[in-house]
């Protein structure tokens, strides 16, 4: 193996053991003396004007304490283009508007009291699809947005793709359209706000943005934000839902402040599916074209984006889906125009991959198309335009290490790729690229490490790196342990203060073990350095033949001079003039961010991943089964290989959900679906029975310790390589997501094909 | 009041989670005189002089159960929310299976929703701490 005495290896996760017993601590399990309950009374109406809101009667129920509406609740709107005002004074958009919130001594009062408050609609015409949004006479939502369309666009040019297509050899176009699922992480959204010392503010919260959030926090409530602490309890669940601020946290600080008591709002399951936010919904019309020898020529693609009522991330995620349309694969010319559309409907925000598997869903499906009308075998055709290292891709990410190739090679060998196939059986390849090195799409990338030894060997790492499930604390202690050589369970992270953690931009963009690994090792190498220099005269060694191994600082050129590394802090710290062991460590990637024109790199390394599926079609009730899936992933190196397939086997689960049964069912706004029985998301049984994981190993010179980013990647391309399973087993392309039984039957009954 | 609320408000143990409070997840399950239970649809009156083992409960006197250390080997653990409920279907379908196959496994824990993990790797543990329960002779 890596010859190293803990990265690469097994472990257990550093939190498992709190997990399996019961004992970690997550933001339901918070509870503090004095705390009030809140709730949240949202809108009756997808588009209404409020004429009178009578809040009187829900101060008659027992256990109230405070209730609160627009009028005598002012606070700064929130959202990206703060379109969102957080109590809805005088209009209503969404079924999901807040439009009165209630403090009381216990869920239930809160929602009885609720329940009484009296709100005089005037409803108004309401509009649910983007393209009727934009047609005259249409409802307008917001005035800053003329026939709804927001001005907030994209538009990036490389060459000149129009004419590159039409000298193209061969051309294939598409419009697909992608649908509304929701994260559904298992603990639904908590808040707990507390007043303390000064007015200060201690916010309890899930969010992966803590330092942003104390900012927004600030701005929308006027508390200063030196006032406002951030706290993280264990983190049920992420997956990009807690990037932004949502109305639901401020409304607890207001009744917090109203109320003088510390107070908690806890999301039933049902208002999680109603209330929090999508992932985006877009259709994309896309056409590519190549040459006779297969090269790709051009890409261009036009976005229209369902926006819904307000503005989160949602609006940003053809950024991330420009990412692959122009940088997969070597393309020349290269056309993207992308704008949202204000509707009645839900809002979304960040989710996993952010628009990279929308996009990907087109754009890799196209790659079928052209090599099926090429006469080249679809493999082959990706190996011919396959990333290499060292080229430079029209958006200007320099492609460093890449090992897209050898990731094709295994998914199609391993899957069976040319091989025999039974009836109505299929295999289906997709690749994906995306940011692996963190992602520029704030002005910092950065992550802090304050790393402390104490006088027993015991090594903190204290950070603003947030933890949301994906294992990025263990991958960090495992690189702190390899670093000074102790075991891992001598390391702990502390990352759950804002108080305490250095500055850390946010958990996105699958940066946390890059960023955060890269600044343990600055920060450990800080505190090796100053031991170093303790421990040489203490031996007497020459500081730089010193190294750090099995707890202890051994003298490389005469290993029978060594010292307990505890041994050292402990003289550094019981002496006159003493010292303390901290070291610091604040790593901001050498990644660019883009301007206007959407150029620079983004990200300081790239992952790439190829995937592939059998599926079996039946053409009589449309259903396809899944038989084997197999992933191979660029992933530089894997720090910890357990929590790495981890990753990707989750990233399967939730991206054939994604292409196969979730969705968010809406009738004019109003979800049908608020649960899991009826939301569909893959159970134990459904997954695949087969499922192969491969990683390609390309040492990755700016990783720490050579890995890349990689939480994200396994969900892009999934989407598609069913898609393109499905195209092979039954000569039917599938545009419009998600691909359930009825969909792909009446696909089929419109090709002659069902039975 | 539900089993759960009782566990957790009452109680105060909040090793059992609560991911619906309809029935639907399996975050709250518990084992009811040894039978696995969606402790949120259960009357905490129901339970008066029945057996209610949790999570806590199960490595009483410091000594995981088999279960506890699969998850952690096999790497089946992510956000862990899903855990505690997840390790208590097991700890009664290894009972009533103790040489499960893979599909058998994937049955059992089918009203156990997990959002992170994929299933894959709590497969893997069940089948794991089969292997162990056999070998080691625990129950
Ligand atoms: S909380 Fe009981 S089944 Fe979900
Ligand atoms: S580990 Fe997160 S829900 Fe299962």
């Amino acid at each position: 193996m890596s010859g190293f005495a803990c990265v690469g290896r097994k472990v257990h996760k550093i939190d498992a053991f709190d997990k399996v017993t019961g004992r970690a601590v997550y933001g339901h399990d918070l509870r503090i003396p004095g705390m009030l309950h809140g709730r949240i009374l949202r809108s009756a109406h997808a588009h209404a004007r409020i004429a009178e809101i009578d809040a009187r009667p829900a101060l008659g129920v027992p256990g109230v304490h405070a209730v609160i509406t627009a009028a005598d609740a002012k606070t700064g709107n929130i959202g990206f283009l703060q379109d969102h005002p957080v109590l809805k004074g005088d209009r209503v958009r969404s079924f999901r508007d807040e439009v009165a919130a209630v403090a009381a001594s216990s869920e239930e009062a809160a929602e009885e009291a609720c329940s009484r408050i009296i709100v005089k609609y005037e409803p108004l015409p309401a509009v649910f699809d983007p393209f009727e949004a934009m047609a005259p006479g249409a409802p307008q939502l917001h005035d800053s947005a003329p026939a709804n369309i927001i001005k907030f666009g994209y538009d990036f040019n490389e060459g000149d793709a129009d004419k590159a297509l039409e000298s193209s050899a061969f051309t294939a176009e598409g419009t697909f359209r992608t649908h509304y699922v929701t994260h559904c992480c298992m603990e639904t959204c908590f808040a707990l706000a507390v007043f303390g010392r000064g007015g200060s503010l201690t916010f309890h919260s899930s969010t992966q943005i803590p330092y942003l959030m104390q900012n927004t926090l600030s701005r929308v409530t006027g508390v200063p934000a030196w006032k406002i602490r951030i706290r993280q309890p264990v983190i049920g669940g992420a997956f990009g839902s807690k990037l932004d601020v949502y109305p639901y946290e401020i409304i607890a600080i207001l009744l917090a402040q109203r109320t003088g008591r510390p107070v908690k709002i806890t999301y039933t399951r049902e208002e999680e599916f109603r209330c929090t936010p999508t992932r985006q919904p877009m259709v994309i019309r896309m056409s590519a074209g190549c040459d006779r020898e297969g090269k790709l020529t051009a890409r261009k693609a036009e976005a229209v984006l369902d926006n819904g009522a307000y503005t989160s991330w949602g609006i940003t995620t053809p950024h991330i889906m420009l990412t692959g349309i122009s940088s997969l694969y070597k393309v020349p010319n290269v056309s993207f125009k992308a704008f949202s559309v204000y509707t009645n409907n839900a809002y979304a925000s960040a989710f996993r991959g952010y628009g990279n598997p929308q996009g990907t869903f087109a754009n890799e499906q196209l790659i079928d198309e052209l090599a099926l009308k090429a006469g080249i075998d679809p493999v082959e055709f990706r190996l011919r335009n396959a990333n290499t290292p060292g080229s430079v891709t029209p958006q200007r990410f320099r492609i460093t290490t890449c090992g897209l190739s050898e990731c094709i090679r295994k998914a199609a060998e391993r899957i069976g790729f040319g091989g025999p196939k039974a009836a109505n059986e299929g295999v289906g390849i997709a690749c994906m690229f995306h940011v692996g090195g963190g992602g520029r799409v704030y002005k910092s990338d950065g992550c802090g490490v304050i790393a402390k030894l104490d006088d027993f060997g015991r090594l903190s790492l204290m950070t603003g790196a947030t933890e949301i499930g994906t294992g990025s604390d263990t991958a960090m202690a495992m690189i702190g342990a390899e670093c000074l050589g102790l075991p891992l369970d001598a390391v702990s992270v502390i990352n759950d203060d804002t108080d305490v953690g250095p500055w850390d931009v946010g958990i996105h963009a699958s940066r946390m073990t890059f960023i955060g690994g890269n600044a343990v090792i600055m920060a450990c190498e800080d505190i090796k350095d100053q031991l170093r220099e303790h421990a040489a005269p203490m031996i007497g060694s020459d500081p730089k033949n010193l190294e750090f191994r099995d707890s202890k600082i051994i003298d490389c050129m005469n290993p029978d001079r060594n010292i307990e590394i505890s041994r050292v802090v402990r003289a550094v710290h019981f002496r006159e003039k003493g010292r303390m062991i901290v070291g610091k460590g604040f790593y901001d990637p050498p990644n660019e961010f883009q301007g206007k024109d959407f150029r620079g790199n983004v990200s300081s390394t790239y992952a790439f991943a190829a995937h592939a599926v059998r599926v079996r079609v039946d053409p009589s009730t449309g259903k396809i089964a899944v038989l084997k899936f197999v992933a191979a992933h660029d992933v530089g190196r894997a720090i910890n290989p357990l929590g790495l397939e981890g990753q990707v086997h989750g990233a399967i689960a939730q991206g054939l959900g994604f292409a196969l049964s979730e969705q968010l069912v809406y009738d004019k706004g109003r979800l049908l679906n608020d649960n899991f029985t009826d939301y569909k998301m893959l159970l134990a049984r459904d997954m695949p029975a087969e499922i192969e994981i491969h990683f390609i190993e390309t040492d990755d010179p700016e990783g720490p310790f050579g890995a890349k980013g990689v939480s994200e990647a396994g969900i892009i391309p999934i989407p598609a390589a069913v898609a393109n399973a499905v195209a092979d087993a039954v000569g039917i392309r599938i545009r419009t997501l998600p691909m359930t039984p009825e969909n792909v039957h009446s696909a089929l009954k419109a090709a002659g094909k069902a039975t | 009041m539900t089993l759960l609320d009782f566990l957790r408000e009452y109680l105060g143990m909040t090793g059992t989670n609560a991911g619906c409070r309809t029935g639907d997840c399996g975050a709250c399950t518990v084992l009811l005189d040894g039978k696995s239970v969606n402790s949120c649809l259960v009357l905490a009156c129901e339970c008066d002089g029945k057996a209610v083992l949790t999570i806590e409960g199960l490595s009483a006197g410091g000594r995981l159960h088999p279960l506890q250390e699969a998850f952690m080997d096999e790497g089946a653990v992510q956000c862990g929310f899903c855990t505690p409920g997840m390790i208590m279907r097991g700890v009664e379908f290894l009972r009533g299976n103790p040489d499960p196959s893979p599909a058998e496994a994937r049955v059992a824990i089918e009203g156990n929703i997990c959002r992170c993990t994929g299933y894959e790797n709590i497969v893997k543990a069940v089948l794991a701490a089969a292997r162990k329960m056999k070998g080691g002779g625990v129950a």
